[in-house]
Order: structure tokens, then C-alpha cells, then sequence
């Protein structure tokens, strides 16, 4: 499986986010920001950092980049998207995801290892964990404040759009402790801690952070096996020779 | 040169720390009557012709503000 990251002028996480996807066993493929071509890659990352310095707001202008008309469309036809932090602004601002992230509320920059809670495995992104399981991974951002009217937060907790929230202290003043959500579908995830600096205890506080990479392998070789065979049902013939007539 | 001034506002549901924060320091200047601040962004764009008001509202509306979160008015001006 081939896992795209793309990296837009600004981008800081990518090369972390491409050594997750190897970590998982995938083959990291590298996009660029200026090419609308996708390379041939089953699923995409959104990496984190500040694309085109964060101006006007974040996310807004890398939306426009040539590789995003391309991922938006991708997206809208089921290919698996990730978007940490920075990934998770553009998705809002693409509108592949409800919602947008404002300026954390108490104003300062947040950089620790933060507890969350899974709450929705029914994505291409978090079905490797179990519902309600907690994990700790880093959390770092200036603009993590997840806001939505209460009508959307009411309707996405009703459909299960919530994949995942803080436990503990909020670290943004995020509306609902909202860490993480998803599109109706379920192949596009947004999530502001970043699950790709905790792959190797080394240089992370867990290995908790594989999951979601390992997650939409599977979700490929599910997507990939044939339909089960189901008694009774007669598969339709495929050009089928016609009967010639003695 | 013909010039379309842009206003983004956040909407008024949507809490502005920062303006809280410019709020909270009012006091050390002695200001006690200020119920409240709010910080917005002005955008002035300067059409190399006849200022397009249709134009300048979809440069809003797509790029400008975020209408999930923001508010804004167009206007040319005078």
C-alpha cells in the first residue's frame, strides 16, 4: 500500500508522518504541494506544520494548492485522508470536514503529551483501536480550537462524527474537548494531537500514535479481498458467449 | 486606482480571545468603562480597473473569511 504525505511550503511533520507510514508497513510516497498528481498512492496525509506561514488563517491558503483540488476530489470519492494539525485546518477549510479551528482559547502556544480518548473506530483511520480506548500522544498547536454551532456538535455527536476527544485538561478550549472527527463516510479524519511523533518510544511518549497508520492498511486489504462467496447467488455472467442455435 | 475594502469579523457567537485579552489590559490604562473588544481584519484590494464589487464578494466569501466562523462586508471605497 502506498501512503501519500504531502508537503506544502511550511510543512514541519511530513518527514515524521512518511516514517510512520513505513513504520506501519506501507511505502511512503512524497507529494508536493505545486503537483496535482497523486502518484499512484491509496491513501493521504496531511502533515503539520504552518503551510504558507499560516497567513490570512490557517489552512486557508493551502487549500488552493494544485495537489489539494486533486486530494478534494480523491476524498469525495472514498480515498483515505489524515489530516494532522496544520492537515486537520486545510480539511476544515476544504470543506471535506465540518467545523473550523480558532486560536486556542487561553492564547498560548501548547506543546505536551495529552491523553485522548478513541470514540469512533468506524474510520478508515481508527478501526485498529477499540472504542472508548485512551491514548497519549503529543499535542502541539497555537490554532487547536475546535469550534462548530451547536446544531453541528449536536448532529455530529448524533452520527458518531466525534473520533476522538481530550481527557484531562483541555488543551485549546476546543468546544466538547474535541480532538478529532470525521466526515460522514468515515475516510476522512481530522485530528489536532499528532499521532506521528508517538511510533517508536524512542522519540515518543507511546507507540500509540501507529494505530491510526496501521488502521488504514487494513482498511486497504479489506477494501482489496473479493466479496465473500454468498450461497444462492448467481454472480452475473461477464460477456457471457451467446447461444448459437443448432 | 479603485479600492474595495474588505471587513472580516468573527461572528458574534464565536468566543475572540484576543480581543478578551486587549479587554483585560484596558484596566492598566486607566479605562474602566469598555464592555468589550472584538479584533477583526481589514482587507483593502485595489482593482487595477473599475472596483468590481461582485468580484471583491467572492474573494471574500471563497478566500477572505471563513463563513464558518466569520462574518464580513464589502464596500468601495470613496
Amino acid at each position: 500500500m502506498k501512503i501519500g504525505v504531502v508537503t506544502f511550503p511550511g510543512s514541519l511533520d511530513d518527514g515524521d508522518a512518511a516514517r510512520a507510514a513505513r513504520y506501519a508497513g506501507a511505502e511512503a510516497v512524497r507529494l508536493w504541494h505545486a503537483d496535482p498528481d497523486l502518484h499512484g498512492v491509496d491513501a493521504v496525509v496531511l502533515p503539520g506544520g504552518f503551510s504558507y506561514g499560516d497567513y490570512l488563517r490557517c489552512g486557508a491558503i493551502a487549500r488552493f494548492a494544485p495537489v489539494m483540488e486533486t486530494i478534494t476530489k480523491a476524498a469525495n470519492d472514498g480515498l483515505p485522508v489524515l489530516g494532522i494539525c496544520n492537515g486537520f485546518q486545510i480539511l476544515c477549510e476544504a470543506h471535506l470536514l465540518p467545523g473550523a479551528l480558532t486560536r486556542n482559547q487561553h492564547l498560548h502556544f501548547r506543546n505536551r503529551d495529552q491523553r485522548i480518548q478513541i470514540e469512533n473506530t468506524q474510520t478508515a483511520w481508527t478501526r485498529d483501536f477499540t472504542g472508548s480506548q485512551e491514548i497519549v500522544i503529543p499535542v502541539k498547536n497555537g490554532e487547536g480550537c475546535y469550534v462548530g454551532s451547536p446544531e453541528l456538535l449536536d448532529q455530529l455527536e448524533a452520527d458518531g462524527q466525534i473520533v476522538a476527544r481530550y481527557v484531562g485538561e483541555n488543551p485549546n478550549g476546543s468546544m466538547r474537548d474535541i480532538a478529532a472527527v470525521r466526515n460522514e463516510a468515515g475516510n476522512v479524519v481530522g485530528i489536532m494531537p499528532h499521532p506521528e511523533h508517538a511510533i517508536d518510544l524512542l522519540t515518543g511518549p507511546s507507540t500509540d500514535g501507529l494505530g491510526f497508520f496501521t488502521s488504514v492498511l487494513k482498511a486497504y486489504a479489506a477494501a482489496s479481498v473479493p466479496a465473500p462467496y454468498q450461497p444462492g447467488v448467481v454472480p452475473p455472467a461477464e460477456d457471457a458467449p451467446e447461444e448459437v442455435e443448432a | 486606482m479603485a479600492r474595495v475594502v474588505v471587513d472580516v469579523m468573527l461572528k458574534p457567537e464565536i468566543l475572540d480571545p484576543q480581543g478578551q485579552a486587549v479587554a483585560n489590559a484596558l484596566p492598566r490604562l486607566g479605562v474602566s468603562d469598555v464592555a468589550s473588544v472584538r479584533i477583526g481584519r481589514r482587507v483593502e484590494i485595489d482593482f487595477s480597473g473599475e472596483a468590481d464589487l461582485d468580484r471583491a464578494k467572492e474573494i471574500a466569501d471563497k478566500l477572505l473569511a471563513n463563513p464558518v466562523i466569520e462574518d464580513y462586508t464589502v464596500r468601495v471605497e470613496q
